[in-house]
């Protein structure tokens, strides 16, 4: 019955600590197989030099990548709980306490708030490497937190999704995930603040069926794999291959889901312009109130 | 209480079967007048056989209630609109791309004077499966593409305009997981449902009515009261795909199912699931008007507490329901 369902979040975790970067001074990419060397690749915010992959970013490489000088971290001290006694062939509170010592990550996201070209900015940014990124009671409360620091202190809220989806062992709870984060966005939207998503690679699942898909602007990686069920679980539904480059972000931009792709590089200024363009009414609005408009 | 002949047996249910064919048999012996006095005997079988239908529906394992919520005669969607609701009017299409039939709903006259409320007009809609084999492909098994999901949000949002309220029925092996569906946006229509149904300004009761797997159910899945019936199940993932992931074996289903603790009554201790409605012993396919008279007495019961709030009061604690969903410990 396996072509019925999305494949979710797996149990796939990398091994390789805070960034999809393996160690080592020199690196094979993952894009052109190249050996690169690593001070190369961390000189050029994780991005292969010879054929622009983008390795992935933990959360905390996005904050330093993004705001301009010092950021507070939030909600990195919540922990999952295990709250339905799960077990699969491992018990998911072995899991946890596994995930977190290999890590060094308390859960697959954190929070932040700083500047970033002199806008306040609130971020939720994802940790593919705590199993698989996926969506829990911790991650849902992370990004729902991140999007009412945003409408109770007005400033615009973004989101790095680089998830497998909703995650397995929290079982509905996981599920219900989608509905609170997408629930607290009315209320961002309804304050008239911008919601912005960075989609990075993966982003698949229950993310990409809540949060993820419903921002103001919709920013990905190149060539970041964006989608709903997995590549494998529609190549059986269908029973043929899919088409090159399916559920890419170029195709997801062909197919009109996504509004930009920003190599990582120019990610920051183009955040910041963007920001520039959006927040600037709101500067407007302000200078108008001086001189009162003619009817 | 004699359960009504069903075509479809279940694994687990065939003992029961064999027990009631040997009663069947003895019956006929007796019918023929052979002389033989088996009143005894007939008697004995009987209580046997109560005592087994018994203990196999009061002991019903996760798996065993997975199965009967995808028992081929469940009552599905249709039937318990036609059942809750007289002068249905099923409306089509989502003005965007086309009807998908995976997706049903339109008007109609609640019937909440036969339930213990008042007769009112109301949304009702849900995931469609078919009954026989060109209806189940028509329906594609009950999994919604994107036009589904827009269907159904047009038609909510026509409740909104008429000040309706809403009631959706779930009942999906999830999101269909096709090629086209994602070239169309199935992740955007659900965000996008989720997303609305957290803000309309309408009553709006969700009832898990069979399978309720992952983001395909939530797609219509937010309101204000979460109702599920005793032998539905609803989860992230169904337990089969679970046991495909996490045991890299199809053959762990059962083990999957106990794990995901998917049941109505395990969605209440979750604090998800408001209210468990009791089906007929043996499933809902017993008696599909006894199931649906269930679901409309609870209906009735949570529209009437609904209408009492204000639609600033039913967003706010709409939201807050959902935010309280969810476990997790600070260090």
């Amino acid at each position: 019955m396996s072509w019925f369902k999305r494949k979710s979040a797996g149990i796939k975790t990398s091994s390789s600590g805070r960034n999809d970067v393996p160690d080592g001074q020199w690196i094979k990419c993952g894009g052109c197989s190249d050996t690169v060397n690593r001070r190369e690749i961390e000189k050029q915010n994780l991005v292969c030099p010879k054929c622009d992959y983008h390795f992935k970013m933990s959360s905390m490489g996005y904050f330093d990548l993004l705001y301009d000088g010092d950021y507070e971290v939030h909600d990195d001290n919540l922990i999952s709980v295990d709250p339905l006694g799960f077990k699969d062939r491992k018990a998911y509170a072995d899991r946890i306490v596994a995930t977190r010592e290999k890590t060094g990550l308390n859960d697959a996201a954190k929070a932040a708030v700083g500047k970033i070209g002199g806008h306040s900015l609130s971020i939720a940014a994802m940790d593919f490497s705590f199993i698989g990124g996926s969506m829990g009671s911790v991650v849902g409360e992370v990004v729902t937190r991140a999007i009412r620091r945003g409408y109770e202190q007005k400033m615009p809220v973004l989101v790095i999704a680089q998830s497998g989806g909703a995650r397995m062992m929290e079982g509905a709870l996981s599920l219900m995930q989608m509905a609170k984060t997408s629930a607290h966005l009315t209320r961002l939207s309804e304050a008239g603040l911008p919601f912005i998503v960075l989609l990075t690679n993966p982003t698949t699942g229950g993310v990409t069926a809540s949060f993820a898909m419903l921002g103001d602007f919709h920013i990905a990686e190149p060539g970041a794999l964006i989608g709903f069920a997995g590549p494998r679980v529609i190549r059986e539904t269908m029973g043929q291959d899919l088409p090159k480059g399916f559920q890419t972000s170029e195709f997801l931009l062909e197919k009109g889901f996504v509004d930009l792709i920003i190599d990582r590089r120019e990610l920051r200024q183009e955040l910041i312009h963007l920001l520039d363009l959006i927040m600037e009414e709101k500067v407007n609005v302000r200078k108008k109130k001086k001189t009162p408009a003619a009817k | 209480m004699a359960a009504k002949k069903t075509t479809h047996l279940l694994e687990f249910e065939r003992p029961l079967a064999d027990l009631e064919a040997k009663l069947e048999e003895m019956r006929a012996i007796r019918n023929e007048d052979t002389g033989k006095d088996l009143g005894d005997s007939i008697a004995a079988l009987e209580s046997r056989v109560d005592d087994l239908r018994t203990s196999i529906y009061k002991n019903l394992t996760r798996w065993q209630r997975v199965q009967i919520a995808r028992h081929p005669d469940r009552p599905y969607s249709l039937d318990h609109i036609e059942n809750l609701t007289e002068g249905f009017v099923e409306l089509h299409g989502d003005r965007l791309f086309g009807d998908d039939p995976a997706m049903v709903g339109g008007f109609g006259t609640f019937k909440g004077s036969k339930f213990g409320s008042e007769d009112q007009t109301v949304m009702i809609l849900g995931h469609q499966k078919g009954r026989d084999t060109k209806n189940r492909k028509y329906r594609r098994f009950g999994m919604p593409n994107p036009e589904g999901y827009r269907k159904a949000l047009r038609l909510m949002e026509l409740a909104v305009r008429f000040n309706k309220p809403i009631i959706t029925l779930l009942d999906t092996p999830g999101a269909f997981p096709g090629q086209e569906a994602e070239e169309r946006g199935q992740a955007e229509a659900i965000a996008r449902n989720l997303f609305e149904m957290a803000r309309m300004p309408v009553p709006i009761i969700v009832v898990v009515i069979g399978e309720g797997a992952s983001g395909g159910a939530l797609g219509i899945g937010v309101g204000d009261r979460m109702l599920m019936l005793e032998n539905a199940w609803y989860s992230v993932i169904s337990p089969e795909n679970c046991s495909a992931i996490l045991w890299r074996s199809w053959d762990y289903k059962e083990e999957a199912a106990r794990a995901l603790k998917l049941t109505a009554h395990d969605l209440v201790e979750q604090k998800i699931v408001d209210e468990v409605i009791p089906e007929p012993l043996g499933g809902a396919h017993h008696d599909a008007v006894s199931t649906s008279a269930g679901i409309g007495k609870a209906i009735a019961s949570h529209l009437s507490q609904l209408k009492k709030l204000s639609p600033e009061e039913l967003i706010a604690s709409r939201i807050a329901k959902f935010d309280e969903i969810g476990s997790f410990a600070e260090v």
